[in-house]
Order: structure tokens, then C-alpha cells, then sequence
């Protein structure tokens, strides 16, 4: 039908120009179908990460070393769980429940940050994963304030306000250490020596491994390359280190005078994809634990719908 | 396990070990909880208790001025020390258990903190203000719940009565009082716990009917958190919590 297909075409051309126009695209517009797919995937991937990071973090709110501690490892945990509703509404605007969205990372077709997949082994890992893990996640997450779907911009917005928190407390719990007894000392070098190159693939692949970066790009959903978003960050973390009197956590660090930037060396990506294929430490346990939670309060779930069914017939009757 | 402080910081650690022991039992719910919006409230009510517990460890500390921290009265007594009510350190079981234990606990606090609220001591009187506005929350929630377990399906209907006849046996130490509450009492610092026993029945028995759930009539009463005499369950419980401060003394977090 030439005629639905020169139509087509038209609508694709006035979305990107919306798009190069900065104009942001809400639930009821016009979209590609890619467009919407694109968007809907990272989304979700997005909340499923937020809410499977509940677990490693949760592993130590019952060992937390202080009260203080204690309470802003359960304040921060509750935010991350909030960051997960909004997201799964966010991804609501596209057509897909959270239940739905759900199943599908439990059938391993949706996935989650891959850093979830290590194990917190010591109290410094909690302190990693706020500073390392939160600070990664807020480099993307800033970029993607900007993203050109509203929704998904809009809990951009709303979730990098908390997360400079989360940053914050993950490098006073490193601070403490670094400053500490020589083992509290040895701790924190040892958790920024295992979540260094884990949280530098936060970013994904780099440019040339990353097939679909580039539609995301021109449809700005990515706003800015996962090589780019990386170097900032490793930027910004090498100072940290240095404040911290760490060591580097790689003898490839190095400042490189004529790009402006820190060198950091090769990754190792057959590790990354090994993780993400399901290799990781704690891949089957988190989505285990998912999956008995979910189960577990099946009859929660039910036993509520039971009731507003018999309190609505109630009130049917009455009236 | 003697007890060396004065009334007022025996009975302060006394509130403060009801509310860790609890608020430690609702944060074990962390991605634990039925749904998402569950998680978040549980962690909620966590925060409350341990937040409350923070600040009678920190008013029992600078009051007793031996040079511990809130974290070492906290991190560094055994069980035998721990004073908290049995009812507080009981495994937090299934979502009904949680619930139910959540109503009994929560219906006790109000009555309970309003009465602290006109206590001689001010700073006690302080945080039961502060405890006041979290529990009616805390309250409506465990009681939505309740009622929705009660009359909601057989099966949900079945596990609440079975949380209620479990937990009954722990409600009688929530209105015991010995010597020194007794004594502290009389100055008009402590709460009378006696006294408000008849009220807090009431309430719980009109829920319960909504509930369509029935409290059981033994007078099985188990008791002697106030004398350190606990569950098996509470040295779990402690050791898991003291983890880190045991394993690394001396240093600071």
C-alpha cells in the first residue's frame, strides 16, 4: 500500500525533526515502533536494575556497623526501591504492566545492570557500590535527564536528586575506611579493587561493540556514547582515589597528557560478557531470590484483590 | 546482667531494645516483601523503629555519661543484657505473622507513647511526641492490612489467625510491670502498663471482628525479655547485628 507507506515515511521524518527540534515526546504521540521498543527495554532494564540492587545493598542492612550507618543504608535502599516504581510507571506509559515486565526478567528475556551479579563480601562493598556503582549510574543518569522520551526524562530528573545522596553516603563509608585501621584500610582497597572494572562496564560495550548505539543516539535517547560516559567518569573517580590515599586499582591508570583524560587500559570484556550471559557469581541467586519473593506473596497480592472485590460488592449492595 | 544505671537509663535501654529488635525484624523485608509498594512501606517502618531505637540509645548514653556510645549500648551487650519484650525479637515469619505483630505492637505504642508523652522526663516525653505521629501511621497501615488479610481469602484468613494464636502468647509481657517501672511510675517518668490493658483489647477485639478473626481465650503468657531472659532466637539475631562491630573491635564506621 504505497500510499500507508509514503504516510509512514512522513511520520518518521516529522518525529525526527520533533527530535533534532529537542521537543520531548509524550505517551500519546506518534513514535516508531523501534523507538518505542528501544525505550520501553531500557526502562525497564533500568528499574529491574533498580530493584535487584536492593539485594546485594539489602544483604548488609542487618550488619550494618552503627546505627547511623544502619539508618541511611535503609533510607538509601527505600529510595531505590521508589526509583523502581517510578520507572515501572514511567515504562507504563508505553504499554507494558510492571507485572509484564516482571515475567520477563524472570524468563531471563529482560535483563538488569550486570554489576548486580557480584557479591557484597564486606562492609566496603556497601561503601563501593554507593560511590562507584551510584557515581557510574549518576554519570549516565545526568546525561539522561535529557533523554527525548518525557517520561523517562522526567524520572531522570526526580531520580538524580537522590542518587548524589546515595554517592555521597557510599564515599563517607570509603573514607572512614581509607582513614581507619590498617584492615579497615585493606577492606576498602580491596572493594575498589573488585568493583573498579565492573563499574566501568556499567557503561556497556565500547562505541565500536555497541550495534545499536547509534539509532539510539540520533534518536537521542542516548545523549551522549558509552566510551564518552565512561571517561567522565573515570575522570572524575580518579581524583576520589587519590583524596582517599587508595591505590589505583589498576597500574594502567595514567593521566594522558595529550587527550586530557585518564588512561585506564583495556577491560576485560569477556568477563562483562560472560556476566551478562549468566556466568556472574550471584546472576542465579538475585533472580532466585526475585522470583521466591514474588511467589511468596502470591497470597498477599490475591487476598488483597479478595477483598476489594468483596468490599466493592458490598457497597453495590448497599447502595 | 546486673543491672548498674540509674532507673532512668535502665528503662531507656529497656524502649530502645524494643524498638531495635523490631525494627531490625521489618528490615530483614528488604526485596523481601509482596510487591514493590510493600517493600517501600516495611523499610518505612524500619527506619521508624530503628530511628527511635537511635535516639533512646543516644539519651540513654549521655544521660548514664560512662563514656559508651549509642553504638557500643547497642553493639556490645550480650543477650543475657538485652531487655527488649519478647514479641519484638520473634523471626519475622510470614507477611501475616509480620502484619499481625505490626497490630498488636503498633495499637500497644499508641496507647503507650501518648501516655509518655506526659512523662516528668522531658526528653522522654520528646520522643514519644516524635513516636506519636509515626504510629497512628505505622496503626492504620497494620490495621488495613489486618482486615484485609482477615477478609480477604481462606488462605489469608487462615495464616493471620494462626499469627494471632502464635503471638498471643507474647502479648501479656507488653503490660508487665516489675519494681523499677513500678518505681519510676510513681515519680511520673514511666508508663503504667497495667493500665492500659483493658483499652488496648478493646481496640484489637474491634478489628479483629472486622476481621473476621478471633483472639484466642487461653492465658498463655510467655515472658522474661525484661530480665534478659530471651528466645533462642535473639542471639541470631545479635549476632548478625554485631557482626562487624565484634569481629573488628575498637574501631570506628
Amino acid at each position: 500500500m504505497p500510499n500507508s507507506e509514503a504516510n509512514l515515511e512522513q511520520l518518521e521524518v516529522d518525529f525526527q525533526a520533533r527530535i533534532d527540534a529537542e521537543e520531548r515526546i509524550e505517551p500519546k504521540d506518534w513514535m516508531p515502533e523501534k523507538y518505542r521498543k528501544t525505550v520501553l527495554r531500557q526502562m525497564s532494564q533500568h528499574a529491574h536494575s533498580e530493584v535487584i540492587g536492593m539485594q546485594p545493598e539489602g544483604n548488609w542492612i542487618t550488619r550494618a556497623p552503627s546505627l547511623h550507618r544502619k539508618i541511611v543504608l535503609l533510607a538509601k535502599v527505600q529510595d531505590e526501591a521508589g526509583h523502581g516504581l517510578y520507572l515501572y510507571s514511567a515504562a507504563e506509559t508505553l504499554g507494558a504492566t510492571r507485572e509484564e515486565l516482571v515475567q520477563l526478567m524472570h524468563e531471563g528475556k529482560a535483563k538488569y545492570s550486570s554489576i548486580f551479579n557480584y557479591p557484597t563480601l564486606t562492609w566496603a562493598d556497601i561503601g563501593a557500590i554507593g560511590w562507584l556503582v551510584d557515581g557510574a549510574a549518576i554519570v549516565n543518569q545526568v546525561a539522561l535527564q535529557r533523554t527525548s522520551y518525557g517520561p523517562y526524562s522526567r524520572s531522570m530528573i526526580r531520580i538524580c536528586k537522590e542518587e548524589s545522596f546515595h554517592q555521597r553516603q557510599g564515599y563517607e563509608i570509603m573514607l572512614k575506611l581509607a582513614n581507619g585501621s590498617p584492615e579497615q584500610k585493606a577492606m576498602a582497597q580491596d572493594a575498589l579493587n573488585r568493583f573498579w572494572e565492573p563499574s566501568l562496564m556499567m557503561f556497556g560495550p565500547t562505541d565500536a561493540d555497541s550495534p545499536n548505539s547509534a539509532q539510539s543516539m540520533k534518536w537521542k535517547i542516548k545523549r551522549k556514547s558509552n566510551d564518552e560516559l565512561r571517561q567522565a567518569f573515570v575522570d572524575q573517580t580518579i581524583k576520589q582515589i587519590e583524596v582517599l590515599g587508595l591505590e589505583m586499582p589498576s597500574k594502567d591508570i595514567k593521566w594522558n597528557e595529550e587527550r586530557g583524560h585518564y588512561d585506564f587500559g583495556e577491560l576485560n570484556w569477556d568477563e562483562f560478557f560472560a556476566v551478562i550471559k549468566g556466568n556472574g557469581p550471584c546472576n542465579r541467586q538475585r533472580l532466585a531470590h526475585h522470583k521466591k519473593a514474588h511467589d511468596e506473596g502470591a497470597w498477599v497480592r490475591e487476598a488483597a484483590r479478595a477483598y476489594e472485590a468483596k468490599k466493592k460488592a458490598r457497597a453495590e449492595k448497599a447502595a | 546482667m546486673t543491672e548498674t544505671n540509674t532507673p532512668i537509663v535502665d528503662y531507656t535501654i529497656r524502649l530502645a531494645d524494643d524498638s531495635l529488635t523490631l525494627g531490625h525484624r521489618l528490615s530483614e523485608w528488604c526485596s523481601n516483601g509482596p510487591f514493590l509498594e510493600e517493600d517501600i512501606a516495611l523499610i518505612n517502618v524500619s527506619l521508624d523503629y530503628v530511628g527511635r531505637a537511635r535516639m533512646l540509645y543516644a539519651y540513654a548514653a549521655e544521660t548514664e555519661n560512662q563514656g559508651r556510645s549509642e553504638d557500643d549500648i547497642c553493639y556490645l551487650r550480650d543477650t543475657r543484657e538485652y531487655r527488649n519484650l519478647l514479641i519484638n525479637e520473634l523471626p519475622k515469619g510470614d507477611f501475616a505473622f509480620t502484619i499481625v505483630r505490626q497490630f498488636f505492637v503498633d495499637t500497644f505504642n499508641l496507647l503507650f507513647y501518648t501516655e509518655l508523652l506526659n512523662s516528668k522526663d522531658s526528653t522522654l516525653a520528646a520522643i514519644a511526641g516524635k513516636s506519636i505521629k509515626e504510629t497512628k501511621y505505622h496503626l492504620r497501615r497494620s490495621k488495613d492490612w489486618m482486615v484485609r488479610l482477615g477478609d480477604g481469602t481462606e488462605e489469608s484468613h487462615n495464616r493471620c489467625q494462626a499469627a494471632i494464636d502464635e503471638l498471643w502468647d507474647y502479648v501479656t509481657e507488653m503490660f508487665d510491670m516489675d519494681e523499677l517501672e513500678t518505681g519510676l511510675a510513681a515519680q511520673g517518668v514511666a508508663v503504667d502498663r497495667t493500665a492500659l490493658r483493658e483499652q488496648w483489647q478493646q481496640i484489637v477485639k474491634e478489628v479483629t471482628d472486622e476481621a473476621t478473626l478471633t483472639l484466642p481465650d487461653h492465658d498463655i503468657a510467655i515472658r522474661g525479655g525484661r530480665t534478659g531472659i530471651h528466645t533462642e532466637h535473639l542471639g541470631y539475631l545479635l549476632a548478625e547485628l554485631q557482626y562487624v562491630q565484634r569481629a573488628y573491635p575498637g574501631n570506628t564506621w
